[in-house]
């Protein structure tokens, strides 16, 4: 089955006193519709920079290399941008402001963290989402648009949506909060929805209705699913498939259940023997912390913390090899 | 047996809503803890897990004496905590001290780490000399796993685990008996949050502490509670053993809360 995005050696770079970084090196990823891919990384691995690429949200002053694909939408009717598009869709590296504009929410959405600061306060939830609806096609009547709304609303399984649209942030609990959210993501009916930590902030209950709901949407609308997080048991809980990046590189990539109980990569090993679970165990901590991109070491990034370290991996950054079916890892033990 | 922490039937309630334009006559109050009774035993790690808004760190500021209740008892080592003033008072808090959630947010960036690991010293021992409370200090760091050369560093320079390590160092240079942990792990990633646990650890025996562990995680207070108490709405619907209340919970929110934790599959399961 062909993949819905298929992103080809994305790099960012950034900007630093030190010189340019890259948060997003040289990653290749695919995600099929109706598939989710599960993206495991602790703070500064890049995950958030690479979901920001794909969105077309980076800051100021980045530079982007390599190709994201998006394929087409069926019987989708772009007026005025067939021109561009080929049998592959169309690469998102490179198009303008103006050009990405029309791809943002309408075929990649995005929800965050923080749902509150992703809402405007000061505005009716309803509102919120009729805008989102409104910013692609701003001629629909109010009747239609009306309808578009409650039905964005139901998808996200908001309770009693006719009084909630009527309501605040503020007097949303965060669960419901991150269910308008939710909505307005899939107001416009997007191939790829890109999820990042958004089950962080909320309770445990409240997380299990939101995972729950995000599997069931990306199964019944054919969505392409992005789940980034640094849980490695909500990965377990949301992705078919699993990709952990480390520095910016993606070191392992796989089945879910295959990273999570035959991990090949020393990291990947190392964050599983360190996340507690209900089962009372002696945590194995990694030593170190995560290296600072202005100074990586020169070739695994994890061999200065990895305790299978030996001389050849500090020559070259090593190159992602076959672990296993449809299982990489980037390890000179493999 | 002799208690370290006693707590009886507390209880504090709070006016909700509020705001410049309500009229206060209306409003409404809501109980943050609800009759609340329960002790710890000196070497315990008791921890107080719930969803956010049951009133787990309200019950925790009571027993810093950092709010007071409208109603209940607080004995420390049978003393009464709730009556204690002044010169009392300060004396007794040497003896609680209290870990952060956000290590970012807890460390003021315009003192050296020297002098935040210090400054409670230079509260409660005015009489020792500066010297003596940066070598206390750097002894301090240096047990948490930092460099003395952290001293003359500012709290910008190190990363969230070296961070809530410095609020480690302050917490323990007075030598408490009971050490408040408010979601001490929750905003670190997984392999420092480990190092973190085990520091943890290793420092409740070495300076024989008492845990009062407070987090919203099963699976962490699993790694270190001895006991664990279950908090909804104000009140602590259930509380035991760790073991009897995670394998035999007998309040279905227990099930509830232990049945939604999401769970990394174990080799060899299908």
């Amino acid at each position: 089955m062909a993949k819905l995005l298929c992103v080809n050696g994305l790099t960012v770079q950034l900007p630093t006193a030190a010189g340019w970084v890259k948060p997003v090196n040289e990653v290749s990823l695919q995600i099929a519709a109706g598939e989710s891919l599960g993206l495991v990384g602790e703070s500064g691995s890049g995950k958030t920079m690479l979901s920001l690429a794909l969105m077309g949200l980076l800051p100021v002053g980045a530079r982007v290399s390599g190709e994201v694909w998006l394929r087409e939408k069926e019987n989708h009717n772009a007026q005025g941008r067939s021109s561009q598009r080929h049998a592959e869709g169309e690469n998102l590296v490179g198009l303008g402001e103006e050009e990405f504009r029309s791809v943002r929410g309408r075929e990649i959405a995005m929800i965050f963290q923080e749902p509150m600061t992703s809402l405007n306060p000061v505005m009716r939830i309803g509102a919120q989402i009729a805008e989102a609806i409104l910013a692609h096609e701003p001629k629909m009547e109010r009747e239609k648009l009306h309808h578009r709304l409650l039905s964005a609303m139901e998808h996200a399984a908001m309770p009693e949506p006719v009084e909630r649209a009527q309501q605040f942030p503020h007097q949303l609990s965060g669960g419901l909060r991150q269910r308008a959210m939710i909505a307005m993501a899939l107001a416009q009916w997007p191939k790829l929805l890109i999820a990042d930590e958004p089950t962080t902030a909320l309770d445990v209950t409240v997380q299990k209705q939101i995972l729950d709901l995000l599997d069931r949407l990306r199964r019944e609308l054919q969505l392409a699913l992005l789940f980034i997080t640094h849980d490695l048991a909500v990965v377990a809980k949301v992705a078919d498939r699993v990709a952990v990046m480390y520095a910016g590189r993606i070191v392992e990539e796989g089945p879910a259940r295959k990273v999570l109980t035959a991990p090949r990569h020393p990291y990947t090993q190392g964050l599983l023997a360190a996340s507690p679970t209900l089962e009372k165990r002696k945590l194995t901590p990694i030593p170190g912390m995560v290296p600072r991109l202005t100074d990586l070491p020169p070739g695994c990034a994890f061999a200065p913390r990895c305790s299978l370290w030996r001389a050849e991996c500090d020559q070259a950054v090593p190159e992602l090899r076959t672990a296993g079916p449809d299982h990489l890892a980037r390890c000179v033990l493999i | 047996m002799s208690y370290l922490l006693k707590v009886r039937h507390l209880r504090k309630s709070f006016v909700r809503g509020g705001g410049v334009f309500s009229d206060d006559t209306k409003r409404e109050r809501f109980t943050a803890v609800d009759d609340v009774s329960f002790e710890v035993a000196p070497g315990e790690t008791f921890a107080i897990v719930g969803e956010s808004g049951c009133g787990k760190t309200t019950l925790a500021r009571i027993i810093l004496r950092l709010i007071d209740p409208d109603d209940g008892v607080v004995l420390f080592e049978e003393k009464d905590l709730l009556a204690m003033k002044g010169k009392v008072l300060r004396a007794q808090r040497r003896q609680m001290q209290m870990i952060f959630q956000d290590p970012f947010a807890s460390l003021n960036p315009r003192m050296k780490v020297g002098d935040i690991v210090a400054e409670p010293l230079a509260i409660h021992e005015p009489e020792r000399s500066e010297v003596h409370r940066l070598a206390c200090a750097a002894e301090m760091l240096q047990r948490v796993g930092l460099d003395a050369a952290a001293l003359n560093r500012y709290p910008h320079e190190f990363s969230g685990g070296q961070r809530q390590r410095i609020g480690i160092a302050r917490a323990l240079i007075l030598r408490p008996k009971l050490v408040v942990a408010d979601e001490a792990v929750s905003a670190l990633d997984v392999s420092v949050g480990a190092q973190v646990l085990l520091l943890l650890q290793e420092l409740q025996k070495e300076f024989h502490l008492t845990y009062l562990f407070i987090s919203h995680s099963l699976p962490v207070v699993r790694q270190l509670a001895t006991h664990i108490a279950v908090m909804r709405a104000g009140q602590m619907i259930e509380y035991g053993p760790a073991n009897m209340i995670l394998q035999k919970p007998t309040h279905i929110y227990t099930r509830d809360l232990l049945a939604a934790v999401p769970e990394i599959p174990q080799p060899g399961q299908v």
